[in-house]
């Protein structure tokens, strides 16, 4: 596991934050967006897509039930196709993580619990890591945890520093994925910042939003996100990982995220040990845009499981 | 005074609610002067995304708000009926069209909050139950429109499938689209919530596959279709069994609506 780096090279760090160029980056981000992928090309940035999801249910009428018929889904997406791939994760709250892990054990999906008081994070460090090491407890083998925007905003960074590095330690081997909930930050060059105070804390996977706030995820923040992660890979030599979540619905917008990435980060994060993509509802639409590449008929959600 | 310009009209797409160019950025002209928007099978897939969404609100609608929807849609046809009428050729035959036209949009109108007690029943059934049969409208229904006439061969299909509580794309003549693109300008201003009508034009055997094996349309209305048409629409139509529809231009009538219907039974116990 790779240690977290100094106090004072966090310093180095933020202070090597460099303001970002919002038109620069939007403009990007747009022109990568239009990049047009079909086919055979398609089929396989659709597959890889299915790979990376981190099939979500975060509600409050979330029940055993429903996330048994979510695991479900995640191991066999489409009942009628086998030559469909399982999903990476199933991402539920903390409380239902016993009835997802019995149903995943050994079957190489994980287990990712949301802790540390999700989505607010408005509560106490020693609640965060007591929740954290009780998900862990219960099988959770991912952990997404969401800063204190509160602290941050208000620039008690070592307060969300020391956070991270606490909520890391519970979560011991368990992978930790850090929400930044960029939708609140109101600054590309704030969604920066917190990414290398993420990273620089511990983060195996820094990820966009709890889906929650509008707006979630948005191609620019991500290629911001993307491009802190890969001037911290050159500083560090540490391989952190991306997760967009949040409002990403249709098969195109996802082929769009995997052009960024590809763009941005290379072929080396093309895959679910680096990449994520957190979702519900894009499962179906992949499924659909699927099959209608292989049938040449447009699809309907009527034949596709409600998850 | 200086003649004013000459303000040449695009014509356009109406999908969900608003008017636009298609997807593909051609054009074809049917009659040589105008440029006809030459819809692609993703403006159709867009119509019928755009019909599925509106399904819901519109189904759900009273009857009596329907019937008051389609009611102004008379009014707004009549409001343009000089229009119409020069765009058809200004005749007498086109005055009578464009009569019928309206006429039509009243009549279904008043079909709305009647149909389910005419075409509903209350059935006999050996046990301690109520068994009520309920005409439900079949979802998204394609029309491809009959060429001739132009606007009443359109509005005879496109009226009764409105008044079901469908929501609709419409595929408008190949040869003759103005009367039906003006139609979607009527539409546009008789209180339709956004998508419920979806019109499209362009060249039939380009959009005519993609309507009919698309899943998430439940009826192909294949009035205006040649039998070669109607041949393939039927066989494409079989992967998930929709409602191929043979109607008429001719004449109004209630089977016209419960054509794109589905009778649904239910049982209720007695006494519970």
């Amino acid at each position: 596991m790779a240690s977290t780096v100094s106090i004072s090279h966090l310093g180095t760090l933020m202070g090597g934050v460099h303001t970002v160029d919002q038109v620069g980056a939007e403009e990007r981000a747009a022109s990568l967006a239009k990049r047009s992928i079909k086919k055979s090309a398609k089929l396989w940035a659709l597959d890889l897509a299915i790979r990376c999801i981190d099939l979500t249910t975060l509600e409050g009428q979330d029940t055993p039930g429903k996330v048994a018929a979510l695991c479900a889904k995640a191991l066999r997406p489409d009942p009628s196709d086998p030559s469909i791939p399982p999903v990476a994760a199933v991402c539920i709250y903390p409380a239902l993580v016993p009835v997802a892990a019995a149903r995943l054990r050994g079957t190489g999906v994980h287990v990712a619990s949301v802790a540390t008081a999700f989505p607010s994070g408005q509560t106490f460090t020693s609640i965060k890591v007591a929740e954290t090491r009780e998900a862990v407890a219960a099988g959770a083998d991912e952990v997404d945890m969401v800063i204190d925007r509160g602290a941050f905003l208000s620039g008690n960074y070592q307060k969300v520093f020391d956070e991270i590095g606490q909520v890391k330690e519970a979560s011991g081997r368990a992978h930790l994925k850090v929400i930044l909930e960029t939708g609140e930050l109101g600054t590309y060059d704030n969604v920066r910042r917190a990414s290398v105070l993420a990273m620089a804390a511990g983060a195996d996977f820094i990820k966009t939003s709890t889906g929650k706030i509008q707006p979630a995820a948005t191609l620019p923040v991500a290629l911001v996100m993307m491009e802190a992660i890969r001037d911290f890979h050159r500083e560090t030599g540490r391989v952190v990982g991306f997760k967009p979540a949040g409002g990403i619905r249709t098969a195109k917008q996802a082929i769009a995220y995997l052009v960024v990435l590809f763009e941005t980060l290379g072929p080396g994060w093309l895959t679910p040990e680096r990449f994520r993509l957190g979702a519900s509802t894009l499962l179906n639409d992949i499924l659909m845009q699927i099959q209608r590449e292989r049938t040449g008929a447009y699809q309907s959600g009527d034949y596709f499981t409600i998850d | 005074m200086p003649e004013r310009v000459d303000v040449r009209k695009t014509y356009k797409l109406f999908i969900n609610g608003e008017f636009v160019r298609s997807e593909s950025g051609r054009s074809y002209r049917p009659d040589g002067g105008i440029n006809v928007p030459r819809g692609s099978r993703k403006d159709l897939r867009d119509a019928v995304r755009a019909a599925r969404t509106a399904f819901a609100g519109w189904s759900g609608r009273t009857a009596m708000n329907r019937g008051q929807i389609l009611y102004r849609t008379a009014e707004m046809l009549d409001g343009r009926r000089e229009q119409f009428i020069a765009e058809l050729g200004g005749t007498e035959p086109a005055r009578q069209e464009v009569d019928a036209a309206i006429e039509t949009w009243v009549w279904y109108a008043g079909w709305t909050d009647k149909l389910s007690q005419v075409a509903g029943t209350v059935n006999p059934v050996a046990g301690p139950y109520f068994n009520f049969t309920i005409p439900e409208p079949s979802g998204v229904v394609g029309i491809v429109a009959p060429e001739a006439p132009p606007l009443l061969g359109l509005v005879r299909r496109l009226a009764p499938a409105l008044c079901a509580g469908n929501t609709v794309l419409v595929v408008v003549s190949e040869p003759h689209p103005l009367p039906g693109l003006t139609l979607g300008e009527v539409l546009a201003t008789s209180d339709f919530p956004a998508g419920t009508v979806n019109v499209v034009s362009g060249i039939r055997r380009e959009l005519l596959p993609w309507l009919a094996s698309h899943m998430d349309v439940n009826a192909v209305d294949v009035t205006g279709c040649t039998p070669e048409e109607t041949r393939q629409v039927e066989e494409l139509a079989a992967a998930n069994v929709k409602r191929v529809v043979h109607g008429t231009s001719n004449g109004m009538t209630p089977d016209a609506i419960t054509a794109v219907m589905e009778m649904k039974t239910v049982w209720h116990p007695i006494g519970v």
